[in-house]
């Protein structure tokens, strides 16, 4: 209950500081919209891992993060339009685990949609999930912003058809993430092809937000926090003035910025995971941007855990982050950088403490 | 008093001729078997890491320690918030056997707990210790 308190407040405040920022003079802010009444946020819960021990009983741990991640979204002042799932849902992809997520998801008083995470994918490729909650990938567009929803999990035909003697076991080779047997993320052709018709009938001056599970950048391979054919995406969304991607999969506060395109990740409601930065031993291109958030403390199993509140108003992403038991980040888009940046931590005299900490 | 002393000066003497190789004579096959045992060792911790029998409830260690990251072996012993004293790293292991896995705690000197804490050394072999970036 106190942390609903703390995170609504925050919420307000953070609500203040955006309100602030339309009193710049109007040339720096370009307003997607004639009318601010046409502004919206949405919120972003992802990566929950619900995992299935036997019978009735789930991992414990994973359900409350994603119970309770519905239940603060179910208070949120003022109401986001909508929210999206980002992916992994399930730990192991199977129906026990995609049907209690759905049922817990159910608990959700805002219209819901979803990304394809491989945890959801390796076990029956997403015929299940198909059935739960519609295509694999799609568009939508929402006051003025193209929305794209891409399954960006998929890979080689040889790993995921021939490879595996049983779909359980390709499930478990793609589910550990330092495993050496599993394969990079990738688009493919099939939807890039797709992306690119969808993309030709958008005008270049719509926002446009891209909703992925994997980063669509390389970040590190070691632990797939990659995808294979991240340059012929990003050489689709080139030509568009405002381009964002918001991706899961990765369990940590990253941002970055290519090109036109800004690239946010979204937290995890499972657990978190330490930074790729700590191996040498393999080729990495960590985003020069990212700010590593306060690491975890076990005592408390929600840390480093949250979901995030986005605010598009001006048709860049700016993403509020509660972290339960650290505090809370803003990553905004600065619009004189043209960046998103977390300004409150950007200098390495303002890291708090337990970024000191190991 | 000068004798006994002087035989005690004797003795070590021969004690060191006895000995049949200088302690920086190790022989290669020295070398080999002592790191095949550990290799051994740390080939059992990565299964042991990976295992979601290790625990009650499927988790495995991996899910949160990929490559037994955010481990630090090398600083440990030390003050561990959630137990509130100063442990080595054995006990940490077991915070962990028994929440996020739910599963029962290992002895000290059990051959799975040995082998836990060698792979998480040799993950953690020449990585820079940079607090908050891990």
């Amino acid at each position: 209950m106190k942390n609903i308190n703390r995170s609504r407040r925050q919420f307000l405040k953070t609500g203040g500081a955006l309100a602030l920022g339309s009193t710049l003079p109007i040339s720096l802010v370009e307003l997607a919209f004639a009318e601010p009444s046409q502004n919206f946020s949405f919120a972003y819960i992802s990566d929950a891992h619900i995992q299935h021990i036997k019978g009735a009983r789930f991992v414990r741990n994973w359900d409350m993060g994603l119970k309770r991640a519905v239940a603060e979204a179910n208070l949120l002042t003022p109401k986001p339009d909508f929210v999206m799932f980002g992916g992994d849902l399930a730990q192991l992809g199977s129906k026990e685990e995609l049907d209690h997520g759905a049922e817990i998801m159910s608990a959700l008083s805002h219209k819901l949609r979803y990304v394809m995470g491989e945890h959801d994918y390796y076990l029956d490729l997403g015929a299940y999930w198909e059935k739960l909650f519609g295509p694999q990938y799609y568009s939508f567009d929402h006051k003025g912003v193209h929305f794209i929803v891409l399954n960006s999990i998929r890979t080689y035909d040889d790993w995921t058809y021939k490879r595996w003697p049983t779909a359980e076991q390709r499930m478990l080779e793609m589910a550990g993430l330092d495993n050496p047997n599993g394969s990079p993320f990738m688009v493919g052709d099939e939807q890039s092809k797709w992306l690119k018709q969808d993309l030709d009938k958008v005008a270049k001056t719509v926002p446009i937000v891209v909703f992925s599970h994997s980063p669509l950048q390389k970040i590190y391979k070691g632990w797939n926090f990659w995808t294979e054919d991240a340059e012929q995406i990003q050489a689709l969304l080139k030509p568009y003035k405002k381009v964002s991607v918001i991706y899961g999969h990765v369990h940590q506060i990253q941002y970055n910025q290519i090109g036109n395109i800004s690239f946010n990740s979204v937290m995890a409601t499972a657990w978190p995971w330490p930074y790729p930065s700590t191996y040498a031993q393999a080729e990495q291109y960590l985003p020069k941007l990212t700010v590593p958030m306060n690491r975890a403390d076990p005592f408390f199993e929600r840390d480093a855990t949250g979901w995030q509140f986005i605010n598009v108003a001006n048709g860049n992403v700016d993403l509020n982050f509660t972290l339960y038991n650290n505090t809370d980040r803003v990553v905004r888009f600065d619009n004189l950088k043209k960046q998103p940046q977390d300004r409150d931590y950007q200098a390495e005299n303002a890291r708090i403490n337990p970024q000191r900490h190991y | 008093m000068k004798s006994s002393k002087y035989s005690l000066i004797v003795l070590s003497v021969i004690t060191l001729h006895a000995a049949a190789t200088r302690a920086d004579e190790f022989t290669p096959d020295d070398e080999q078997r002592w790191q095949q045992q550990f290799m051994d060792s740390v080939k059992q911790g990565r299964e042991l890491w990976t295992s979601p029998t290790l625990g009650s409830n499927g988790v495995a260690c991996a899910q949160c320690h990929p490559n037994a990251a955010n481990t630090h072996p090398e600083t440990y012993p030390k003050f561990q918030k959630q137990i509130g004293k100063v442990i080595p790293l054995w006990e940490m292991v077991n915070w962990c056997l028994r929440n996020p896995l739910e599963g029962q705690p290992l002895a000290a000197d059990d051959p799975k707990m040995v082998a836990i804490q060698a792979y998480v050394t040799y993950e953690r072999r020449g990585v820079k210790l940079e607090p908050g970036k891990h």
